[in-house]
Parts: C-alpha cells; structure tokens; sequence
C-alpha cells in the first residue's frame, strides 16, 4: 500500500470520526477514562524524565559557561529556555509516543484482531467516534496539562540540582529564571504541546484501528506508529519553530 | 427473513463470492457450511455489514440492506446480535459490564432495570454467578455464552454466530448448539450458523446451505442432507469412514429400517 493511500486512510479515518454519538453518556465516560489511562498514567515517567532533564541541562549548561565574564544567573535563563521551549514540549512527546502511542496502537489493535471493533460495529456504534475521538480528545487535554507539569519540574530539577552542587546559589538561580522571561514562549510551547499530542494519539490510533493480522502485526502496528509519530514530531518541530519563532 | 440476490464479492481481483442467492428463514437456524476457505465467513460478514459487496441485493424483511446509509444501518443493526468465534468479549469489561452494553448505549433504563436484564439474560444462557468475573477468568465454553447473552439482551430479530463451536469440546457445543436452536424457537428470530461441526449441521439445521469456493454448491435441511447426492457435499460432510458409517446408519433409521430402540450389540452383528 502505498503511502498516498494510508494518507487518504488517515484522512477518511479523521472525517468518519465526526458523528453524532448513539448515547452523550457513554462517550463523556470513555473520555474521561482515556484521560485517566493516557494523562494520569503518563504521569510518572514525566515526572522522572523532566526533574533529570531539568538537572541535567542545569549541570551541562553550567559545564560550558567557563567565561567569568557571563553572570551565573545565565544558567537558569539557559535552563529555563531550552526546558520551556524545546525539552518539555518535544522531549515530553517523543517519550510520550513511545508510552501512550504504543499503548492506544496495541489496544486498538488488539481489539481489531479479537473482533472486538467489529462487535462494536454490529451493534450500530460508530467505532471511529467511540474509540477514537475519546483518545484524540483526551491526548490533547491531557498532554499539554502534562507538558506545563514538565516545565515547572523541569525548572525545579535544575534549580536543585544546581543548588545542591554549588554551582549557582538560590537566590542567583531565582533571579535568572524572572530576567528577560518571554511569555509567548509557553504560548509557543503549548502550540507544539496541541500539535503533538494530536500526531501521538492519531497517528497511533489509525495503525491500531486498521491492524490486519494477528499478535504478530499487533507488535509490528505499535512500532512503526512509534516511529511515524516520533518522525512527524520531528517534522513539526521544525515547522512550527520556522513559522512561530 | 433474509434475502440475498446475487451477491458478489472480490478482493483485489480474487473472487470470494460469486453470485450467492439465498433466502434466510425467519424463526429458524439457517446454516452456512463449507470448508475453510469457501467463502462463508465473508459471505456472513457481507450480510451484517461488515463488508460491503462488489454486486447483488441483501434485503431484511423487505428493507434493502445494500442501499441504505449509515443512519438507516444503524438502526437496522439494533435488531442483528452476532456471536463472534472469538467471542469478541470487551477484556476490560467484567461479564456484566460486557451485557449491559448494548442497554447502556441504547436505552435510558434504570440501573437495576438493566441489572435485571442482563441477570434474565444470563441465567437464560445457563450462567450464574459469573456478573463480576473479566473474559479472561472464564473457560471458552463460558465466554461463547455471555456472547450469546450479550447478542440476545436487545432482543434481536436477526441472530448470526459465526462458528460457535470453534474451541470447544464436543460437550460443551452440543450446548452451545442447543442453546442456539432453543433461542431461536422462543425468540422466534432469524438465526444464521457459520459452521463446519457435524453435530451442529445434524441437530440444529433447519436450513442449511452448502458453499464451495464461493458459490452455493447445495441448499437443504438436516433431513434432506443424508439422501443429497451432491458429491462434493457429500465428501465434505461424511469425510471420515466413520461418518460415512454414521450417516448410512441414519440413512437405514430414516427409512424406518433400524428401530431406534434395538440393541446395537444386535446391530452390529
């Protein structure tokens, strides 16, 4: 199949997903149940990877910034800079393509595989609305709500880990996270937050929804809608900074 | 009553079904049957909607299936239950939770008006006590019965089982089948049987309709099939010496040769 035509899938998949839901209900309670598998359950591994990128960008940064001449205070613009704008947005969502993409590409796969989707279907439920859009949806309630988490722990992260080893005294560090701060960069950080949670859970939903095969396909769907994502976030990395920067 | 005409089916050039027409009658078990490959599984999945069909007509009770849209289908489809061969249970989903939802999606009853349902429903296909168990905690036998429950909590006018004993021991779908044809006859409802059990075709076939690389080879009853002289049915059918022995036997009881109650140790002599 070529890829003209997995995009048209991609596409009609996305339009098909706009109908009107069988019960409010029930949709309400699967979205908040997705909320719950991808935003709450993502939460852990967030928390550890942005308090040690934060660290570490702290300790690197300072690593470089041998030049009496620049202000100590410069590791904390640096840190919180580089974790706004780049780490916590898009270091968040590749991490987060590999956890909650695989995770939805495996489950929709699963479903498709066990016939599960196609019971959906023979009730009269739009299994596109009722399985994909509530992932959609909350991917990107979620995701960016796990994005601003990532910022302020990121922070936090460097400014221990730079207290804690004297590189930088607190007060210094507090002074240079306020110096010269640009709003518009948690605006642009959400921008890429929005886009790329709608990459994760798209992108994955369309190569679980469409599995065709058995376990094997299943572990095959989830690694190359890993990949796609990660790619497209690249991608859209890219673009959004060309265009909003 | 389900009416197909003339129904075509391909996928990417290879011909699947080709120009099946048949009547599916209404408050009996109308069997497909084949061997793998033949086209059945397609040839149901074609008939519910799952796979939309190159050519031909699929009408239930007088409603043209093939024409209508989404919106029409989905009403249409309140009255199919289907049991998949995999059970197709939701793994998330308790065996309660799994029957309650079809009620929850498309009724506004209460919660113990549903309890109840799904309590009636259940105790109907013989299971008891199972409500907070997940489909991974219950045998096969089980699951293909809180299928059954599931397809029926709506009251479907159309039952479709796609192989039903596939899995199972001999036992358990000799119940699975007597469940199906009990359900049938009290729910009077249209029930179509994907199948390649004996068993099944013998006990449960009111209708049954042969196919061979996609086309209808032979339409009959269990009755009808013991005296077909279609070769190809009948190598398929009666595959193993032994039921070729069993199905002369039947052939002899049939034609009042053979008292049923006689002493085989007699017979066999």
């Amino acid at each position: 199949m070529n890829i003209f035509t997995e995009f048209g899938r991609y596409l009609l998949m996305l339009k098909d997903m706009f109908s009107k839901p069988e019960n409010f209900k029930m949709y309400w309670k699967e979205l908040m149940h997705q909320c719950v598998e991808i935003g709450i359950r993502s939460l852990g591994i967030v928390v550890i990877i942005s308090f040690f990128m934060g660290a570490v960008s702290a300790l690197q940064t300072a690593y470089q910034l041998v030049s009496p001449l620049l202000p100590r205070s410069t590791i904390a613009m640096i840190v919180r800079d580089t974790v706004i704008l780049e780490f916590s947005p898009t270091l968040v969502c590749i991490v987060l393509a590999g956890v909650v993409g695989s995770k939805i590409a495996g489950e929709l796969g699963n479903m498709r595989v066990s016939e599960q989707i196609d019971a959906l279907e023979i009730m009269g439920i739009n299994t596109r609305t009722y399985l994909v859009l509530p992932k959609i949806l909350a991917a990107m309630i979620t995701i960016p709500l796990l994005v601003v988490i990532s910022m302020v722990l990121g922070i936090w992260g460097g400014r221990l880990a730079s207290v804690a080893t004297g590189i930088v005294a607190a007060s210094q560090f507090d002074k240079g996270l306020f110096q010269d701060f640009i709003p518009y960069n948690v605006f642009f950080a959400l921008a890429k937050a929005y886009t790329f949670s709608f990459i994760i859970s798209s992108i994955s939903s369309f190569y679980g929804y469409y599995v065709n095969g058995g376990a094997l396909e299943i572990g095959r769907a989830s690694t190359q809608s890993v990949i796609v994502s990660c790619v497209l976030i690249l991608l859209a990395d890219y673009v959004l900074s060309a265009v909003l920067l | 009553m389900i009416e197909i005409k003339n129904l075509k089916k391909a996928f990417e050039g290879k011909t699947v079904i080709n120009g099946v027409s048949a009547v599916m009658q209404s408050g009996k078990c109308n069997l497909i049957i084949g061997s793998s490959g033949s086209g059945k599984t397609v040839f149901m999945k074609c008939l519910v909607g799952l796979f939309e069909p190159d050519s031909g007509e699929i009408s239930y009770g007088g409603q043209n299936f093939t024409t209508m849209n989404e919106e029409e289908r989905k009403i249409l489809r309140q009255q199919i239950g289907m049991l998949f061969q995999g059970s197709a249970l939701f793994d998330s989903m308790t065996v309660e939770q799994n029957i309650m939802f079809p009620l929850d999606m498309f009724t506004k009853d209460s919660f113990s008006a549903k309890q109840k349902r799904v309590n009636e429903v259940l105790a109907r296909v013989n299971l008891e006590e199972v409500n907070d168990k997940f489909p991974a905690e219950i045998s096969g036998g089980m699951k293909k019965r809180v299928g059954i429950a599931r397809a029926i909590v709506l009251n479907p006018k159309y039952l479709f089982c796609d192989e039903p004993n596939s899995g199972l021991d001999p036992q358990t779908s000799i119940l699975i089948d007597k469940l199906i044809k009990e359900i049938t006859l009290e729910f009077k409802i249209t029930t179509v049987v994907n199948t390649h059990d004996m068993n099944s075709v013998m006990e449960t076939g009111d209708h049954i309709i042969y196919m061979d690389q996609g086309v209808k080879e032979w339409e009959g009853s269990n009755r009808e099939i013991i005296f077909s002289k279609n070769k190809k049915l009948n190598d398929f059918i009666f595959a193993s010496e032994f039921l070729q022995d069993a199905k002369d036997m039947r052939m002899l009881e049939m034609k009042g040769k053979i008292d049923n109650n006689r002493n085989m140790d007699e017979l066999l002599k």
